[in-house]
């Protein structure tokens, strides 16, 4: 099963070392396959690097993809993560 | 393969393994493994990755502790970059396919990171590449565990790939096992570019970022003629510039038969080949390249690497290396030509408008009277027993000679009150280097042991010229007539006066002046020692019947192209080698 939702990053800092490290924290504590797309980049959920390589400021528009058994379930909470604006604040 | 280029600080070819200093601390010692033991190196990259995270996850805490959230959230970052699967699946594909050690896989795809880093235009992502340092080192530390080797005892040759090599690094690297120098910083006068021509390993420095271009281990070639360095290079190149490394090698071993032969032209003139020196272990490098002595020390660089003034000790130790190296020949210290470009950080917050024509060089000390005393001080207690000249810098007046000159008796007089064993009788002479100075040549002559053209200098001032401003650059040249009268009228002044007179500026180093210089009269020409065995050879092929002939021409000529274009076919005349 593969998923997919559009959303914007909105926190202040954009997706740098904090949110980073909270996203990678739950996207791997599912068993599905997640990837975050952001104009022409793709970075693994699993991978801070990549992630930090995506250079998503505030504003930027994502879209994360999920593949695997708890597809859905993954993507809610990500998704969720981002919109929240990784609890900034 | 990348090619980069720089400049050229220290002539020859070099190809070997990189031993990249910026990351490392410490080089990888093998780059491949036995297929065998692939399986090994993987299980070793993976207890080095385990012990890192571990590592990483205490200071995490402690650091949560002490210094609260924000740095804790770095270490985070580490932990969580340590432990990406993808990461450890891109070095693992590679120890694989290539059969790479860990180390070097893992210093490879650190450095392809790195590159991403640093290319992303990002300003707090491009700090971050720090960080990757940071991890790398943690990890190659855990693989290569004892293995790891010290740069001071290197086992085997290796190009040194460094963003800047500090005098205590250099003086500690083990020099039998460096084959060359690539360095991202610096120009012709850094201490690593002195430093690799004292030991005559190629180099190639200002070249911007070549430590993230090149991977420990990698083979570099380093072109130190032509300033250029080849990353990685394929069979074809390599064997390329190993036929340039045999023919450099022969041409210097041309060079070196000319060391023990006078230079003496074939109708019978001795020419007195001197060399500039700014470290004192230069002199010892000086004398072996055929130097008959130092015709200019430079002593401003004990003053612009300190944050603060050296004391007369530290003077008098640095001044004393230089004589004791000099062996009982010749050596000419300049009192510190500080100032305008050469302004250190502990001077005062004063900002000349135009720093060239300002309180700089001699004018700087006679207006710090404490500071030029102490380096004058240092100077004749370090000239006891040995062939020690002392010259000063920038005179453009008479009142200025005789100024600085009083000073260097009163600090002899306090020298004798006090007992300390100094030099006594050392010539005293200047440096002429302003027009005014030149143009007055017959009257200094009367009162000074000695006088040395800087060329450089006189070239600036005589034309106008900051040859540092590109707009204006192009007006700079010192074979102008108008430079090449005002030597001349120096040489005649001294002759008049039987008083010495060199020339150290860097016409003295240009083989295409040596003709030149010799007819106007020069019998002392001082350059860097590197050019000391090419000038020998020109002198030692030409005449001075053919070299005043030469003068007599030049002299005549009203424009500097015309000069030029005349000693280009002059050079090439009798030495086609040459290329120019």
């Amino acid at each position: 099963m593969v998923l997919e939702k559009e959303t914007v990053i909105r926190n202040k800092e954009g997706l740098h070392f904090r949110p980073i490290m909270q996203f990678v924290d739950a996207a791997s504590r599912f068993s599905a396959r997640v990837t975050v797309h952001c104009e022409d980049r793709n970075a693994d959920a699993c991978s801070p690097m990549e992630l930090l390589m995506l250079m998503a400021t505030q504003g930027t528009k994502v879209k994360v993809v999920a593949e695997g058994a708890d597809a859905q379930a993954a993507l809610n909470t990500l998704v969720g993560l981002i919109d929240s604006g990784f609890n900034e604040e | 393969m990348v090619t980069k280029k720089g400049i050229s600080a220290s002539p020859g070819v070099a190809i070997g393994p990189a031993l990249v200093l910026d990351t490392e601390e410490y080089r990888i010692p093998r780059r491949t493994v036995d297929p065998a033991l692939v399986a090994a190196e993987i299980r070793k990259l993976d207890t080095a990755l385990e012990t890192s995270c571990q590592e990483v996850a205490d200071l995490r805490a402690a650091a949560a502790r002490k210094l609260g959230d924000k740095t804790s959230a770095i270490f985070a970052f580490h932990h969580e970059f340590l432990s990406d699967r993808r990461l450890r699946s891109a070095v693992v594909e590679l120890i694989e396919r290539e059969h790479y050690t860990a180390a070097y896989a893992f210093g490879l795809e650190m450095n392809r990171r790195q590159r991403m880093f640093r290319n992303v235009a990002d300003a707090y992502l491009k700090e971050r590449v720090r960080d990757l340092y940071d991890m790398e080192k943690r990890v190659l530390r855990h693989i290569l565990g004892r293995a790891r080797e010290d740069i001071a005892r290197l086992s085997e040759p290796v190009v040194i790939v460094a963003h800047d090599i500090s005098p205590s690094q250099a003086i500690s690297l083990d020099s039998r096992h460096i084959l060359g120098f690539a360095i991202n910083v610096g120009g012709q006068t850094s201490h690593t570019a002195i430093i690799s021509r004292m030991l005559g390993i190629p180099a190639v420095v200002a070249l911007n970022d070549i430590t993230s271009d090149i991977a420990g281990g990698e083979t570099v070639i380093i072109d130190g003629t032509h300033g250029v360095v080849v990353g990685n290079p394929d069979a074809e190149t390599i064997e390329r510039y190993r036929a340039r490394q045999r023919e450099y090698r022969a041409f210097e071993a041309r060079l070196a038969e000319l060391r023990d032969l006078p230079a003496v032209t074939t109708d019978g003139t001795r020419i007195t080949l001197l060399a500039n020196i700014e470290l004192a272990a230069e002199a010892a490098f000086a004398l072996d390249s055929g130097a008959e002595g130092i015709g200019l020390y430079r002593t401003e660089f004990l003053f612009l690497g300190a944050d603060r003034l050296p004391s007369e000790e530290e003077q008098y130790d640095a001044f004393r290396a230089a004589v004791r190296h000099a062996r009982g020949r010749p050596i000419t210290i300049r009192t510190v030509d500080l100032g305008a470009e050469k302004m250190a950080g502990y001077f005062e917050p004063h900002h000349d408008h135009n720093p060239v024509l300002g309180l700089r060089s001699v004018r700087y000390c006679l207006a710090h009277l404490d500071m030029f005393k102490t380096h004058l001080r240092a100077i004749l207690r370090a000239a006891v027993g040995g062939d020690v000249r002392i010259m000063f810098p920038m005179i453009s007046t008479l009142m200025e000679l005789r100024q600085a000159r009083a000073t260097l008796r009163d600090v002899m007089e306090d020298l004798e009150e006090e007992g300390l064993p100094h030099a006594r009788d050392l010539p005293v002479g200047m440096m002429v280097e302003t027009p005014a100075a030149a143009m007055l040549s017959s009257a200094f002559a009367r009162e000074v042991a000695f006088m040395s053209i800087g060329t450089n200098d006189l070239t600036q001032y005589t034309l106008a010229v900051d040859r540092g401003n590109e707009r204006v650059a192009h007006l700079y040249s010192a074979h102008n007539p108008a430079v090449l009268k005002l030597v001349r009228e120096v040489v005649q002044a001294g002759r008049r006066a039987n008083v010495a007179v060199s020339l150290c500026g860097e016409m003295a180093g240009s083989p295409m002046y040596t003709e030149l210089l010799i007819g106007l009269g020069l019998r002392e020409l001082s350059m860097a020692p590197k050019d000391i065995p090419e000038i020998k050879r020109i002198v030692r092929r030409t005449s001075l019947k053919r070299c005043e002939a030469i003068a007599r021409k030049v002299l005549r000529f009203d424009a500097d192209r015309q000069v030029l274009n005349y000693l280009r076919d002059k050079l090439r005349e009798i030495d086609p080698e040459s290329g120019i």
